[in-house]
């Protein structure tokens, strides 16, 4: 059809003018529809921007401007007072580095277990595997609750340990869903039937040749898992008493919302600078905290919306 | 065989049905036969599964199984089986404390408002991106408004509460345009509501709305064209063919909005709950947790929790069953 219309496109594609596929000139309420689009757009673009750049020119002001409540777009008193502050705390950096432990950790079990049970129900010779998969979605619907739950990590004496924080949220059934969904509709029969004929097992099959063929959506679910692990706290807030073992969310939680500073003032005047660089501290360590996940999130964006969208196909 | 049938005016379909059904007997190992076959051919496909299964089972089921203390009178001794039965004292006793209606009504009114808010907003804003031409400025707003999804609820509630703090945060000097005065709308109850669904608005609608991008690429281009040659405007075919040919993902979306309303989250809540604040702000899932972990009253919280997850399961089946009949999607088409 389009090529039919190429004639009138050339003639009345005058700059300004909507490129598409057939063209018809805009009307004029069209045209102002779609300036109010924009605007709405923009709008919604700002309103998301403006607190991101208010927590960063913050956490780059001087730390009288900040609880003076000087500072809004733009740094006033350039400073990086806070920074050295927050990577020179013990607190802190404990926590980081306990939540790169959970985060890598975590996601190589994740995966792993993920793919172990995702691969077999992928394969329509796998006997029961509805009945799992109907198992494991019940799993969605209804769940013991929290002190159950809290009931079994005692039992099996992990209360307080670091496994605590990768094991009991270990697979996600929306995971298993997105992998099983993509072993099924990328990896063919025949293929199987061919790796048979030339003497692979199960196992072998699955390492050599679904596991190099999968990457992308190992990569999507390692990075599901990755986030998750990194961003919540809930695991901890309920199995972990030992500061030390604290990933970075509950250490900011400490700081951000408990408002508990480290260390201890002894004057008036070295009391009011605390507070002072409390309230800073805080903007600092919000960044600091999510600057991993912004960074690489551009990069895979277009990805996680894949595999969100494979694991949506029902089927 | 066919002759049989000619021969025979009688009802042809019964003979052929057996026939097939005879023949199916005959090719068709039973289901255990079958079981067998596969276990003995794809062991390792078996063992595989050993592992995450377990997980399931000892992470999942038990707990459920667990879920029996909230009938009995919990002691740690004894563990959940052994424990006396009480039968429903838990839940009696929840039902007439006078905490209860405040739980009920401040999980419900919260997890409704958060999906009357989030539930259209996203559809407006990938309706919008969907009319305008790929390029720099539509990537722009697609990535930056995805972006707050990334950010971890803790960072989200304290720049939320840094935000607004009266004297620091920016939200007072708007409001001081204005000619308001501060207001501390963490110390106010009637404001956590609306401080917790707009803050979770401005987390999840560039996410959520990916999803109904992709549904909206899925619309058949050629009924836009055809709309477009019959002189429809841009109003008229985004009523008429792109909010139709989202409407599938939009009921599924919906369900599981509705259906998941008393399950509303722990995480934001908690964090967002101060003694200020708790008249509105207590919900469930913080109630069973001060009960069950910090008042270590393990019956009486797992009561409180079972009852919120069984009302949940009926309202999700319940929605499910309602919008298969009104609109033919749901969950389990």
């Amino acid at each position: 059809m389009s090529v039919t219309l190429q004639p009138f496109k050339a003639r009345l594609n005058k700059p300004g003018a909507q490129v598409e596929k057939t063209t018809i000139a805009e009307t004029r309420t069209d045209r102002i529809f779609l300036i109010g689009i924009k605007i709405m757009l923009t709008v919604a673009l700002i309103a998301v921007l403006i607190p991101l750049i208010y927590v960063v020119a913050n956490s780059f002001s001087s730390a009288s401007a900040v609880s003076g409540g000087r500072v809004f777009l733009w740094p006033v008193e350039p400073s990086l007072r806070a920074y050295r502050e927050a990577l020179s705390d013990p607190q802190i950096l404990k926590g980081y580095y306990n939540s790169l432990i959970y985060a890598v950790g975590g996601t190589f079990i994740s995966v792993t277990l993920t793919i172990a049970i995702a691969y077999p129900l992928s394969r329509k010779t796998f006997f029961g595997r509805n009945v799992i998969m109907s198992v494991l979605l019940f799993t969605m619907l209804f769940s013991g609750g929290l002190i159950p739950t809290y009931l079994v990590v005692q039992d099996l004496g992990l209360l307080n340990t670091r496994w605590a924080m990768v094991i009991p949220s270990a697979i996600g059934v929306w995971q298993v869903i997105i992998a099983r969904t993509f072993f099924r509709s990328t990896i063919p029969d025949d293929l199987y039937e061919a790796a048979v004929l030339d003497g692979a097992s199960d196992l072998r099959f699955l390492w050599s040749v679904v596991l190099p063929l999968s990457k992308p959506v190992i990569a999507v679910i390692a990075l599901m898992y990755a986030i998750f692990q990194w961003n919540t706290y809930f695991d901890a807030l309920v199995y972990l008493k030992d500061p030390g073992l604290y990933p970075l969310q509950i250490v900011l939680r400490n700081i951000l919302i408990l408002n508990s500073t480290t260390g201890s003032a002894s004057d008036v005047a070295q009391q009011l600078e605390r507070q002072q660089l409390a309230n800073v501290l805080k903007y600092a360590l919000i960044v600091i905290s999510s600057l991993p996940v912004l960074l690489i999130y551009p990069f895979i964006a277009r990805h996680f919306t894949k595999g969100v969208m494979v694991g949506a196909v029902k089927g | 065989m066919s002759g049989t049938i000619e021969v025979k005016p009688a009802p042809p379909a019964p003979v052929v049905k057996q026939a097939a059904a005879a023949t199916t007997r005959i090719r068709r190992p039973s289901r255990w036969t079958e079981a067998r076959h596969s276990f003995r051919r794809h062991w390792q496909l078996y063992l595989l599964i050993i592992i995450p299964l377990a997980y399931f089972v000892i992470f999942k089921y038990i707990p459920i199984s667990n879920a029996v203390i909230a009938f009995k009178n919990y002691s740690p001794i004894k563990g959940p089986w052994g424990s006396d039965w009480v039968g429903f004292k838990n839940f009696e006793l929840f039902f007439q404390n006078p905490v209860f209606w405040t739980l009920v009504k401040n999980t419900f009114l919260l997890a409704a408002y958060t999906v009357l808010a989030s539930f259209p907003i996203p559809i407006i804003l990938a309706v919008a991106l969907n009319e305008i031409r790929q390029g720099f400025f539509k990537k722009t707003v697609q990535l930056v408004t995805y972006a707050p999804y990334f950010i971890s609820t803790v960072v989200v509630v304290s720049m939320t509460i840094l935000v607004l703090s009266p004297r620091i945060g920016f939200v007072d000097d708007a409001i001081g345009l204005f000619g308001i005065p501060s207001i501390d709308f963490l110390g106010d109850p009637n404001y956590f509501r609306h401080i917790y669904v707009w803050s979770d608005v401005w987390q999840t609608t560039g996410y959520s709305a990916v999803i109904y991008l992709a549904a909206l690429a899925g619309i058949d281009p050629a009924l836009h064209e055809s709309a477009k040659i019959d002189g429809a405007s841009r109003i008229r075919r985004i009523m008429h063919v792109d909010l139709p040919g989202i409407m599938p993902t939009a009921v599924i979306i919906l369900v599981l909005g509705v259906g998941n309303i008393m399950s509303i989250g722990f995480e934001k809540a908690f964090l967002l709950q101060n003694p200020l604040n708790l008249a509105q702000s207590e919900i469930i899932a913080t109630y069973v947790y001060k009960t069950g972990l910090l008042n270590a009253d393990f019956s009486m919280a797992t009561a409180v929790g079972l009852f919120n997850s069984v009302i949940n399961l009926f309202l999700l089946l319940g929605v499910n069953f309602a919008a298969k009949r009104i609109t033919g999607n749901g969950l389990w088409s």
